[in-house]
């Protein structure tokens, strides 16, 4: 009998940080799986965030660059602009795309930087220990939202996905999850095309992808992935808002 | 050649084909030259959409080994800062030129010298410094943007060139000698440039985070002894008149110290003999050098004269260490001062 699954060559031996029921992980072990069949790894940056996922770096196999909090697609425009050949990618989450990070991930994608972004979207700052997001869902809780977010204060949550496919230039932007398996098995098909975008050189591609934050939702983490498919789905739908062809 | 686009061009001779940069007065003229000579020479130009998501290019491309530099002036500089101790922490090389304009603030956009402190004592939170070069001429600024390169290479350390919009704005003969030219070094051993480039499984992390307080310490000390290897190696300064019997000595530098050149021979005619330490390197500062020329038996005093309201003095009061009293004199609008202003206040020094 063969071999049925390994780790992928790309994700390092390394038990990580992230909480139980956290899908940073599950995210992780997708885009090294997608970097492995594409055999990319001998040209592949990635650029880690400043989040939860701050420590990606080791539990990858591949060069990478540790950006300031929200400026991970300045620095993959400036390695692409310099090495076109080298395969990149941002890994961001909502404090660091959505908002401290908002100019640069724009300006990236409507230059049509070739560059990978992936977008973990749960809802709140982790890392920090949960402090509301420009992703955080109406009237939830969040540490600097104690009372919940209250959209006639600070306005309604930002789709960015929808946001940076209004953007002119061509692109490759999907929204998608890792909350059920069908779900898991789309997310890797959707990495894995604009991994193969970026490898033609056509465009920019985002994956944004919906997630579960357990720990600072205060849910368990089972609890955690009913309340994202009832509260985040319905507002932040799933599918592809953008595509090169389409263009 | 107009001293902006001496700059770029000094930069491309140095070998760097890459340049991310956004405008701001007094220095668009190098983005607006570069964008249409980077073409040229098959380089990569590229106008951010802000000095914070440019000083990221340049990290992004200085990590993964790429030659790199941009200009900015005052303002653009402090959008940097964050970018810049990021850079030094992680150990990447490039090169910044800041253009001064008057500050604080939106300021205005004639020269000044306003930002002496900012670029050496403190570009940027944490414990780091940059190498700063002060150009006094379209010449020189050519020269130190090509020997820029190869300093930030070898103390794998960004560089700063300190100009001012006098030195940006003016046009002045320019020689591009291949004296500061060096090839690119090899980096191999930190950069992402790729695992397959290097032909190594070993993969390279370029980052400044450091959560065990002992690695912390271990970085912080790594970057000290660059910078005391700086203050040992790099220390470059020239004189003016200091051959006379001087009775006050100036120290300035960039623009304001050609001001005072011509001052310096105006008080000559009258008799009264004033020599400058001019400082090419402002980080690591000519400290031993300055005490020397003012601890002479014949000089009464030490003036800093800079566009500024006393930045660099300070550096110049600690240099002397109390042996001889240090005044200042400057302006801080825009206006550079004249010969006969620097003159006048001489004279209030020595009758």
């Amino acid at each position: 009998m063969g071999k049925a699954f390994q780790k992928p060559k790309a994700l390092a031996e390394q038990v990580t940080h992230y909480c139980p029921g956290c899908t940073h992980g599950v995210i992780h072990r997708l885009i090294a799986e997608v970097i492995d069949e594409l055999d990319i790894i001998d040209r592949t940056v990635g650029i880690a965030p400043v989040g939860c996922a701050v420590l990606a770096y080791n539990y990858f196999t591949f060069d990478f660059q540790e950006a300031a909090h929200g400026r991970a697609p300045a620095m993959a425009t400036g390695i692409k602009r310099v090495r076109p050949d080298l395969f990149v990618f941002t890994y961001q989450g909502d404090g660091d795309l959505a908002s401290i990070g908002m100019a640069e991930i724009i300006h990236a994608a409507n230059r049509g930087e070739k560059f990978t972004t992936i977008f973990v979207n749960n809802a709140v700052y982790g890392m920090t220990g949960g402090q509301m997001a420009p992703t955080t869902m109406p009237e939830q809780r969040t540490t600097t939202s104690p009372f919940g977010r209250d959209p006639k204060d600070v306005g309604m949550p930002i789709k960015v996905a929808e946001l940076i496919a209004a953007l002119q230039t061509p692109a490759y932007v999907t929204r998608q999850a890792v909350l059920k398996p069908g779900q898991i098995v789309k997310t890797k098909k959707a990495i894995k095309r604009a991994f193969q975008y970026q490898l033609e050189a056509r465009c920019f591609s985002f994956v944004e992808v919906v997630s579960t934050c357990p720990t600072n939702w205060g849910l368990t983490p089972v609890e955690a992935i009913k309340w994202a498919q009832e509260s985040m789905l319905p507002y932040y739908q799933l599918g592809e808002y953008k595509t090169p062809e389409a263009a | 050649m107009k001293g902006n686009e001496a700059i770029g061009e000094a930069a491309i001779r140095a070998g760097c084909l890459n340049y991310f940069a956004y405008p701001i007065t007094p220095q668009s003229e190098v983005a607006e030259y570069l964008s249409r000579r980077m073409k040229e020479v098959d380089g990569v130009f590229l106008q951010g959409e802000s000095e914070v998501a440019v000083s990221y290019m340049i990290f992004g491309a200085a990590a993964a080994g790429a030659r790199v530099f941009t200009t900015s002036s005052s303002p653009g500089i402090s959008l940097m800062s964050e970018g810049i101790s990021y850079m030094a922490g992680a150990q990447c090389p490039a090169v910044f030129v800041n253009i001064m304009r008057g500050g604080p603030g939106l300021g205005g956009i004639l020269p000044s010298q306003a930002d002496y402190m900012q670029a050496t004592k403190s570009m940027g939170h944490g414990d780091f410094r940059l190498l700063v070069m002060a150009p006094a001429s379209v010449q020189e600024a050519v020269s130190m943007v090509m020997q820029a390169f190869s300093l930030a290479e070898k103390y794998r350390n960004p560089v700063m060139i300190l100009g001012d919009g006098l030195i940006g704005q003016m046009m002045e003969p320019v020689e591009f000698l291949d004296d500061y030219k060096v090839a690119p070094t090899n980096k191999d051993a930190w950069a992402t440039n790729g695992m397959g480039t290097r032909k190594s499984k070993a993969r390279n992390l370029v980052k400044s985070l450091f959560l065990d307080p002992e690695a912390l310490d271990k970085n912080n000390q790594i970057l000290k002894a660059k910078y005391d290897q700086m203050k040992r190696e790099e220390i470059q300064y020239e004189t003016y008149n200091a051959d006379s019997d001087y009775r006050l000595l100036i120290v300035s530098y960039g623009t304001m110290s050609r001001v005072c050149r011509t001052a310096i021979d105006n008080m000559k005619k009258e008799g009264l003999e004033v020599a400058m330490l001019r400082p090419q390197t402002l980080f690591p500062f000519p400290e031993k050098e300055i005490l020397a020329a003012a601890d002479v038996p014949t000089c009464e005093a030490v003036a800093s004269i800079e566009m500024s309201m006393g930045q660099m003095i300070e550096d110049i009061q600690r240099s002397v260490q109390g042996k001889k009293p240090v005044h200042w004199y400057g302006k801080c609008g825009g206006d550079v001062p004249t010969p006969e202003e620097v003159t006048t206040f001489l004279h209030t020094l020595i009758a």
